[in-house]
């Protein structure tokens, strides 16, 4: 029967859309989540390389297919190792 | 001991909540629970229409509110076929803010020392209604369909309940269609557990029955026949604690099913 149904099953599609939807509904529901990863990764980063922290920009984007997290964090200096 | 108190949410509206709780309502009464329904939902009221109450409204909710009513025991309206089943009837003239958070919690809390279940039936949307219906709960039943928007919605107000500090919410899944779910053209109920992760309180199928009830203004718990009103059974008994399986909704077995079936005579 498989070769009268070539789309993928509808059910497939409002899955897929729906876990997309809520990435972005509850990162923005929760107040400060961006706020929050802000701050443990310019700590975690911190610790290897010295970064410029003013212009640090962090953004939750959503296509069609995926969502991904981006982050531009400008470096002023790499740490020697045994800084 | 006080009773429980539930609200009944969705966000979204048209999925089923007020159909819901009737049933719940209803099927715990049978169980000889004795229960009180708020309709909080004021300006849009229909709990009392599902009931087949509706020409019985006296005083409502605001008035109880605004004493204009002596006290809730005159406001509330015993079910037709049921003794230990009543109605607390929402205002229809009036709009969401004649009643506020703590006036519901003042009426829910003289109620709770009366009757074991208070069910209250809360408008969709996410403003002052649905603060009123979630003020007095402490515990929450979410409703929601098998659709995008209706499991959105769900989420969003699992995300709001938690703000109000109903941390463990459960859902029931209504108008489940096992022949769509088997074409794959329906998200199932592991899709949906998946995507919300709260507790499952119940899978109700779609059926034809839950129109014809509401036509009749008879909730389908009191019908034998409907698969609906089985669902909200189990689910009844669920409240109550029973440990009971969850109707298999795999579908009617097609053609070459059947005919296997008949094959080797069951």
């Amino acid at each position: 029967m498989k070769i009268f149904r070539e789309e993928t099953p509808s059910k497939q599609q409002a899955v897929e859309r729906l876990r997309l939807i809520l990435v972005h509904d509850r990162a923005k529901v929760s107040t400060g989540l961006l706020e929050l990863l802000r701050g443990e990764i310019i700590n975690a980063i911190s610790k290897y390389v010295e970064i410029d922290e003013d212009e640090i920009e962090i953004e939750l984007n959503a296509s069609d297919s995926k969502a991904e997290l981006v982050a531009n964090i400008p470096v002023v200096r790499v740490r020697r190792a045994n800084e | 001991m006080a009773g429980r108190v539930i609200v009944v949410t969705s966000g979204k509206g048209g999925v089923g909540k007020t159909t819901t709780v009737a049933n719940l309502g209803t099927g715990l009464a049978l169980c000889h629970k004795k229960v009180v329904m708020i309709d909080a939902d004021i300006g849009l009221r229909n709990l009392d229409v599902v009931m087949g109450l509706e020409n019985r409204i006296v005083y409502d909710l605001v008035d109880v509110a605004e004493k204009t009513c002596r006290s809730v025991a005159k406001a509330l309206i015993k079910d037709k076929r049921l003794g230990n089943l009543f109605l607390l009837p929402a205002a229809q003239t009036r709009n969401k803010d004649a009643v506020t958070p703590q006036q519901m919690v003042a009426i829910v809390d003289e109620l709770k020392e009366e009757f074991d279940y208070v069910l209250i039936d809360c408008p969709a949307g996410i403003e002052r209604g649905f603060d009123n219906a979630v003020a007095a709960a402490t515990e929450a039943i979410v409703v929601t369909t098998p659709e995008v928007s209706a499991v959105r919605d769900a989420d969003r107000i699992i995300g709001l309940l938690q703000e109000k500090e109903l941390y463990e919410p459960v859902l029931i899944l209504n108008r489940l269609r096992p022949d769509m779910v088997k074409k794959g053209d329906m998200m199932d109920v592991d899709d949906i557990n998946d995507i919300l992760a709260i507790k499952l309180l119940g899978i109700v199928p779609d059926d034809e029955e839950i129109i014809i009830s509401t036509n009749k203004g008879e909730p389908a718990v009191l019908n034998n026949h409907s698969k609906a009103g089985e669902a909200f059974r189990n689910i009844v008994r669920r409240l109550e604690g029973e440990e009971v399986p969850f109707m298999s909704l795999g579908g009617e077995p097609g053609l070459f099913g059947r005919f296997l079936k008949l094959m080797s005579g069951k």
